[in-house]
């Protein structure tokens, strides 16, 4: 299978090869290989059969003609050559990224059980994080288990109408050029290192959170998600709010592309039935886009677990199960790693890589999801165009 | 109540070009009106210019007044979407809302008019796929994905979807380019049906479909690429193609250019 | 023709519309009764007073346009005004971000940032620089470039040009879940991978953390991400110029290296700088696997190593009173290397040729 492989046109039988080949010649001479363009440009689809594949097809039955002598045997396929190395080169390279992916799983695995043989709890249901001691530790993931899934439904909450109402925005209110320059913008967003705005919420974004915590908790503190006994600070409102601002570009960029993609004449067809602009959008740009909005939201949720830094530096890493977000505490997965890191041993090390295979886990499960929604779209897409 | 078109004056951009110029004619109510032309003559912009349709393409704008019974629908006060319901339209290729099913494309216009009874609705559903002509072949899978129809069924689909809810004129932009020939008979059929309700302008770049199915036939030209599309000559059908005024217009339709 | 239908007609086309200044004056009226009302007298803060007013606006607009309008244009209106401040919501974090890294970013922005390391610099020293740390970032995204360009490249290469059947399917879905694994499970992988398995073979048993670990982390990272830009600039190269190459008896593979690829450059270059731009910005795998450094070291084989974004963490997490501002002016520097890379990389995009 080194040339079978490329498309050719299915009329060519071997009668019509030597025309062929000689009005290939010809044009060989007249575009060279350094002006792809011209030659590509001259080229009509039947002549633009690969020429690298006459000898295999006429090889076996050149035509006995009598008045002509016969002439030389054309030359054969050469089985190796460049063409053969420079294919197991690029599959190796193609299939780089799926021995990462085993291997990622499989190192995890292995690094994680000495810690998992030692602990003296349960790993899925214990609530605290004490994997130094090395004949007694004792540690679980449940309270950040918990975290990770709070602050992150808070941050989509959050960010998600806000994205997708950046996304229509730009796709269908803003003229082409204000579009470009906050689209520019929100890739500019995208852009900032999670480092920053780890500094940034915990410097200068925690004040204003504080004084909306205390106040939210003096007027709706009878709903749990306010309350608070400890004070204000460090929350999980905090963390999901940077992390809101985080996962905003991604879910914008993605959606914003869906939108832009809904074919006119569905929008023209809702226009000439005397839709409002929202009740275009509604009619045939949101539904068309549905799948593509899903699969943006799995894509922000994947990245909203699986934040560290940020986190790391805005949460105040408790290991409770607490519904308050206003509080100080909230933990994930992610920033007990890059927490608790500096001070672990061996067997601390190994159980933060037990707590990172279940993120690993999670987040592949996430993200395989929504790739397999994207890919259900373009089916679903090609079968209403045929 | 089909209404009566007058087009005075009318100029037709997109950005800085100029796709028709000073276009003026009187389109009769419950008539078929058709415009022909060689590609690029700007007859697609007129049409699209009726129903400020073409003001929807960024850059594109209108000058000159089409007024519908009296009324320009170019008026600053004037809300553009009342007159996209009063003057509906067809395109050129089928475009059922894709996620929708048959029944619900139907009825699409009527429930953004905020028709929510589900027997109203149903009881003018039927009537449009009725007067589309494909009532019959879809009464038992109304709730089925409207795309799954074939070309024409679509493409009536999309008359029904037109006609529910009730306009007074329907715009049809080559509605059977994209048809085989016997879906375009059908569709050629249901023309001839409609004009007795409806006030109808059809776009055609088939000559005999024009002759067929119009009352009127207003032929546009342009001089060369580049220049705006013009009026030439606007009759009776039946004269255009038998005795045309215009030479250009001879021309065309015997076959010599375009 | 009638004067009745005539009246008809005008009453239908013609709606009852708001005057264009009317959501002005609701908002200017919505900003007063909550700005003022909310903020000075129920000690709401400005933060709750903005978006109290935000609401009366809104609540506003949409009793007003309903009872003029009707419902329709009503929802419309209330559509519009949500998206635009879906938008000037959006925008503050951004403005706030940039206008706090620049203004206190500023005050340490000398020469010593950029010629001093960290070597020697307690918690009572008000100088100290970056330079380590810069070095340290450029050492190893440099490291990872050279890894993953040539790896992510013919990878694109397989899944454009050869791949077919199966293992293609199967390359081109993972390499989409790849774009989406956390940062700190690569640094996981990396540490558990090289960290402890295999550099303790070249370092008397000893688990070694230094920058090379650090690209290899970087790597499992931009892996993903350039292998989709590539494959997706590969596929924008017009068929009919490879078949036209074909055409002159080129064999596939010179084809691919001599069209193809340059015609894709920029596009590729593009998805390599973005690569770039986020790597750089990674601080967590970096962590975990190269150890952190307060002194000079230039040998990403051997030591341990910190960067830039590692820099700004440890800055940020010690208590000294210099060290904010020393985190701050990193995260400047920082800010600015990735907006460069960024912004460049656009721009190359926005000359190629190709488009979607």
């Amino acid at each position: 299978m080194t040339d079978g492989d490329m498309n050719r046109p299915a009329n060519t039988g071997p009668s019509v090869l030597p025309a062929q080949r000689t009005s290939e010649n010809s044009f060989a001479g007249l575009g060279g290989v350094s002006s792809p363009d011209t030659a590509a440009d001259e080229f009509s689809p039947r002549t633009a059969l690969p020429s690298v594949e006459v000898p295999t097809r006429t090889a076996p039955a050149p035509a006995p003609d009598v008045t002509d002598a016969p002439g030389e045997p054309l030359p054969r396929k050469r089985r190796v050559g460049g063409e053969g190395y420079f294919k197991a080169v690029t599959t190796v390279g193609g299939s780089a990224v799926l021995a990462i992916i085993a291997a990622i799983a499989l190192f995890l695995i292995v690094e994680a059980i000495p810690s998992l043989r030692a602990n003296k709890e349960n790993f899925f249901s214990y609530l605290k994080w004490n994997p130094n001691p090395l004949d007694d530790a004792h540690f679980g993931i449940a309270s950040l288990a918990f975290g990770t899934v709070l602050s992150a439904a808070i941050a989509l909450l959050v960010a998600v109408p806000i994205a997708l109402g950046i996304a229509l925005y730009l796709s269908h209110y803003a003229n082409k050029r204000v579009a470009t320059i906050l689209g520019f913008a929100v890739d500019l967003l995208a852009a900032v290192p999670s480092v920053v705005f780890g500094l940034w919420g915990r410097e200068y974004f925690a004040g204003p959170v504080t004084d909306f915590s205390v106040w939210l908790n003096k007027y709706l503190g009878w709903i749990p998600l306010f309350s608070s006994e400890t004070g204000f600070g460090h929350s999980v409102l905090l963390g999901s709010l940077v992390l809101a601002i985080m996962i905003l570009p991604i879910v914008t960029s993605l959606s914003r592309e869906v939108f832009m993609q809904t074919p006119r004449e569905h929008e023209e067809a809702a226009m000439a039935l005397g839709a409002t602009k929202w009740e275009v959008i509604r009619t045939a740009v949101l539904p068309y886009g549905r799948p593509g909005i899903v699969a943006s939201v799995m894509l922000g949720l994947g990245r909203a677990l699986g934040e560290t830094i940020a986190l790391a530096m805005t949460l105040g890493s408790s290991f409770l199960i607490s519904w308050s977000v206003v509080e100080p505490g909230g933990n994930t997965i992610a920033a007990n790693i890059a927490n608790s890191f500096g001070e672990a041993n061996q067997q601390g090390r190994s159980a933060l890589i037990a707590s990172g295979l279940v993120l690993f886990a999670i987040t592949l499960i996430v993200n395989m999801s929504a790739r397999a929604i994207v890919r259900r779209r373009k089916k679903f897409l090609a079968a209403a165009a045929t | 109540m089909a209404k009566r078109i007058e087009a005075d004056n009318v100029t037709a951009y997109y950005g800085n070009f100029r796709a028709i110029d000073s276009v003026s004619m009187v389109i009769e109510r419950k008539s078929v009106t058709a415009l022909i032309g060689p590609s690029g003559c700007g007859k697609s912009t007129f049409l699209r210019s009726i129903n400020r349709m073409h003001e929807v393409i960024p850059g594109a704008r209108v000058e000159g007044s089409i007024n519908v019974d009296g009324h320009n629908v170019y008026d600053k006060d004037v809300d553009v979407t009342a007159v996209r319901r009063m003057i509906g339209m067809v395109f050129q290729r089928p475009n059922p809302f894709p996620t929708m099913s048959i029944f619900d494309n139907v009825v699409a216009g009527l429930k953004l008019q905020g028709v929510r009874r589900k027997g109203e609705l149903q009881v003018a559903a039927e009537k449009a796929l009725r007067g589309a002509n494909l009532w019959e072949e879809v009464k038992d899978r109304l709730d089925k994905p409207g795309a799954g129809l074939s070309g024409g069924q679509q493409q009536r689909l999309c008359i029904a979807r037109a006609i529910a809810v009730e306009p007074q004129v329907v715009l049809m932009d080559e509605p059977c380019s994209a048809l085989d020939p016997i879906s375009t008979l059908a569709i050629e059929d249901l023309i001839g049906e409609l004009k007795d309700s409806y006030t109808i302008v059809i776009v055609t770049h088939n000559m005999q479909q024009a002759a067929r199915v119009s009352d009127k036939t207003a032929f546009f030209s342009l001089e060369k690429t580049g220049e705006p599309g013009r009026l030439v000559e606007y009759d009776d059908t039946q004269k255009i193609f038998t005795n045309p005024s215009e030479k250009r217009t001879e021309d065309y339709i015997t076959g010599r250019f375009g | 023709m009638t004067t009745l239908t005539i009246t008809d007609t005008g009453a239908q086309l013609k709606a009852r519309r708001l005057p264009k200044w009317a959501p002005w004056a609701i908002g200017a009226a919505a900003i007063a009764v909550g700005l003022g009302g909310v903020t000075y007298a129920a000690d709401g803060g400005p933060v709750i007073g903005a978006i109290v007013a935000a609401l009366l606006y809104f609540i506003a607009l949409v009793v007003i346009s309903t009872a003029v309008e009707g419902a329709r244009s009503a929802k419309n209106r209330a559509a519009s005004a949500l998206i635009g401040s879906a938008f000037v919501l959006a925008l503050l974090p951004l403005l706030s971000v940039a206008a706090t890294t620049i203004s206190r970013g500023l005050t340490r922005l000398d020469g010593d940032f950029f010629y001093r390391s960290m070597n020697g610099i307690t918690a009572f020293d008000a100088g100290g620089g970056a330079y380590h740390a810069i070095l340290g970032t450029l050492e190893q995204v440099g490291i990872a470039v050279l890894i993953t360009v040539p790896l992510g490249l013919s990878g694109a290469i397989y899944i454009v040009e050869y791949g077919r059947g199966r293992l293609a399917k199967w390359i081109q879905f993972f390499v989409d879940v790849m774009t989406g694994i956390p940062s700190i499970v690569a640094g996981l992988f990396v540490l558990s991978f090289w960290v402890m398995i295999i550099s303790p073979l070249f370092n008397d048993g000893r688990p070694a953390y230094s920058g090379f670990a650090a690209s290899l982390a970087l790597s499992v990272l931009m892996l993903p991400t350039i292998v989709r830009s590539a494959e997706e600039m590969l596929r924008l190269v017009p068929n009919s110029l490879r078949e036209g190459a074909y055409a002159l008896g080129i064999p596939k593979w010179r084809a691919i290296l001599k069209i193809v690829i340059p015609t894709a450059l920029p596009g590729i270059v593009t998805g390599v700088m973005l690569a770039v731009a986020r790597a750089a910005g990674e601080t967590a795998p970096v962590m975990l696997v190269a150890g952190g450094a307060f002194a000079i070291n230039g040998n990403p084989f051997s030591g341990q190593q910190t960067s830039l974004s590692l820099f700004i963490y440890d800055q940020a997490g010690t208590a000294s009173q210099y060290a904010p501002a020393r985190a701050w002016t990193a995260a400047l520097t920082l800010v600015a290397l990735v907006l460069l890379f960024t912004v460049v990389a656009k721009l190359i995009a926005r000359r190629s040729k190709l488009t979607r």
